[in-house]
């Protein structure tokens, strides 16, 4: 037990160590730098290089890192040069937008994708099941640029029901708020609703082919008791884990529809800083990103065992369960 | 009331299959009485597992059934889902071949126990409960209690068929299925099971059909035993007449390949040759005619019709194993 919690901070520790190493190394490898930015275009090399020293810039590559790396353990991500602005705060100031649309999309996404799966699997390649593919289908093929747009002009600008563009936070009340994220989490949630009906219609077949759903069949239960009661947790587990990638997925990049909605979020900052050559900044940002990801992923390991109570109780087990043995592994292969 | 409790008459299952139509089980009559512990023998393949889920209407996708299911005077092929449902339960009940995959790995027992009692019999929650400490004692399940709040996996294997078992005893059901209900277990649970599914059986006065390729579990347990081959019945008549005087050729070819107690060491066993005819395609006449040794032109081309050779023992065989060569009977 352990162990197994030492073994996975240590793996943790490591992502976030080689992904930092490479966020510096590609930006420090990309041409200009932020004194060209803040000189601007008509500074001469000599003051870019007077700034960049000014700056540290001239350091080592490791100094460098080193130096951001000491003080980031103790909670420090530096501050901007350009806007003088500590990253830290930054950071937090855009935190809630990304995640409240994060978050947001995957549950419009999940409460899109479950029923129409549990729908498909009910009544395997049935016109019904063929419908609700293509549609999600559908869904798959429009990239949120064309989504976001499109939504924009049936809702805000034909109905008139929903702003276009820009962020209520969520100070300001949690209806304007909501009313404010609601098209850019739809735009975000479109494409992931095809991934998660597949995952979990392909895995509710599975399971509906069961000897034990068989069983709660020959008990008289009705279909719908034993698709919610008996199939659908043991079927969640991939559904878990792509939902999970997902929201790691949506925390680090929503840049296209921040930038599409107006919305001050994590992705509109990580570009602009990009553009800016702000070392400091980007190294800050991916740097969380990385710890949120790492965090996301612990919590479905959580989330494991709280669907398969054979996960909580060793290790070795969930890894089997992972790689898909659950319903394979007779009583023999999992009983003590 | 019906002595017969269960009436399979002419009883086709068919699956679709990427190689063809199986017809694993062609054309079946028998009938279960009331009371009684009918056995089903017959080696893998040859339709029986599939009989029991046709019976439950526990098919697979792409598959038929044809025939005649009468259960208690209900004609099972043409009632509702509904109406069947309230037979699951508490009419017909089965225990399946592993428990391991029969329960619910991730619901605790107390559920998958109670879940049908409270369904079909209406009782609260708390009644279900202890109805279920009850049947677990009943089953032999040592400190119930415990077990209620187990999941499966912190079962052994016999506990897991024990609770299986009680999950199909819960709605007092009138017919239990038990298919190849110790095949998954260790040989000395093995015993112990089906002496509980005897014990049960008689207690409660309930029809008991035990499927398995086994005719060790079948033989001192049941009171009629049916074999079976390739989708078709060979034999059925009272366990005793079945497995002391067998008529049909293969009953008494599947005998003559069981190793025995007073069996000579290192002599060699009598093995049936050849394998199971094809499910897709099976032969036009007696199914086990390319395999035995009595057969003649009569056997390759007609299907022998099931013809009683003693008191309750019928067997649908030309050349029955007391007939004299030469003779044929039947037609």
């Amino acid at each position: 037990m352990w162990a197994d919690l030492l073994r996975r901070a240590g793996y943790a520790l490591l992502v976030i160590l080689l992904v930092t190493i490479g966020v510096q190394a590609l930006m420090s490898l990309a041409p200009g730098s932020v004194a060209e930015v803040i000189l601007g275009e008509n500074a001469t090399p000599d003051a870019v290089a007077e700034m960049n020293a000014a700056l540290g810039y001239d350091r080592p590559f490791v100094v460098q890192y080193v130096d951001w790396l000491l003080a980031a353990l103790q909670g420090d991500l530096g501050t901007s040069p350009i806007t003088h602005i500590p990253v830290m705060e930054s950071i937090a100031q855009r935190l809630p937008v990304t995640l409240e649309l994060a978050v947001l999309a995957l549950v419009i996404a999940l409460a899109v994708s479950i029923p129409l799966a549990v729908l498909s699997a009910a009544f395997p390649n049935s016109a019904l099941d063929r419908g609700i593919n293509a549609v999600t289908s559908a869904f798959l093929s429009i990239p949120a640029f064309v989504a976001g747009p499109v939504l924009i002009f049936i809702f805000a600008v034909s109905l008139k029901v929903l702003p276009a563009l820009g962020w209520v936070p969520i100070e300001d009340g949690l209806g304007p708020n909501l009313r404010s994220a609601i098209l850019p989490a739809i735009a975000v949630a479109l494409t992931e609703i095809a991934a998660f009906h597949r995952v979990l219609r392909a895995d509710l077949i599975g399971t509906l082919r069961e000897d034990f759903v068989a069983a709660a069949r020959a008990k008289g239960m009705t279909g719908g008791y034993v698709m919610f009661r008996h199939a659908f947790r043991p079927s969640s587990f991939s559904l878990l884990t792509i939902s999970g990638l997902s929201l790691a997925r949506l925390i680090g990049g929503t840049i296209i529809v921040e930038a599409l909605f107006v919305l001050p979020g994590l992705g509109q900052f990580i570009s602009t800083s990009i553009v800016q050559r702000d070392i400091v900044a980007v190294q800050g940002v991916v740097a969380f990103i990385a710890v949120g990801f790492v965090v996301i992923n612990m919590l479905v390991d959580v989330g494991y065992g709280a669907i398969d109570p054979r996960v909580r109780r060793t290790p070795k087990a969930a890894r089997r369960t992972r790689a898909g043995v659950t319903r394979n592994a007779t009583g023999k292969a999992v009983s003590a | 009331m019906s002595e017969l409790l269960l009436e399979v008459t002419d009883l086709h299952a068919y699956i679709g299959s990427p190689r063809g139509v199986v017809k694993a089980v062609d054309g079946v009559s028998f009938e279960v009485r009331r009371g009684e512990a009918l056995g089903i023998v017959g080696e893998s393949g040859s339709g029986k597992s599939v009989m029991a889920r046709a019976i439950m209407g526990l098919m697979p996708a792409r598959s038929a059934r044809t025939g005649e299911l009468r259960f208690d005077g209900k004609d099972l092929l043409g009632l509702s889902k509904q109406d069947l449902r309230q037979i699951w339960g508490p009419e017909i009940a089965m225990v399946f071949q592993d428990p391991g995959r029969s329960l619910n790995p991730v619901v605790r027992i107390e559920r998958q126990l109670t879940e049908g009692m409270r369904r079909h019999l209406g009782v609260s929650r708390s009644e279900a409960n202890s109805r279920a400490l009850d049947l677990l004692k009943e089953v032999g399940v040592p400190d119930p209690e415990r077990r209620l709040r187990a999941y499966p996996h912190e079962l052994s294997g016999g506990m897991r068929q024990r609770v299986m078992i009680a999950v199909a005893l819960s709605c007092e059901p009138t017919l239990l299925i038990a298919d190849e209900p110790t095949t998954a277990l260790d040989v000395t649970i093995q015993r112990q099971v089906l002496d509980l599914l005897r014990r049960v059986q008689r207690e409660r006065g309930m029809s008991l059909m035990l499927i398995s390729h086994d005719l060790h579990v079948v033989a001192g347990r049941t009171d009629r035993t049916a074999v079976m081959y390739a989708g078709r019945l060979a034999e059925i008549g009272g366990s005793h007449d079945v497995f002391e005087e067998p008529q049909h050729r293969y009953t008494s070819a599947l005998l003559g390949a069981t190793p025995s107690i007073e069996h000579q060491r290192h002599a060699p066993l009598d093995v049936i040759s050849g394998s199971l005819p094809s499910p897709t395609d099976p032969p036009a006449g007696c199914r086990f005619a390319p395999r035995c040794a009595a057969a003649s032109a009569a056997c390759e081309t007609e299907q022998p019709p099931m013809v009683d050779v003693g008191a309750g023992h019928a067997a649908a065989c030309f050349h029955p194993v007391n007939m004299k060569e030469g003779e044929l009977v039947g037609r």
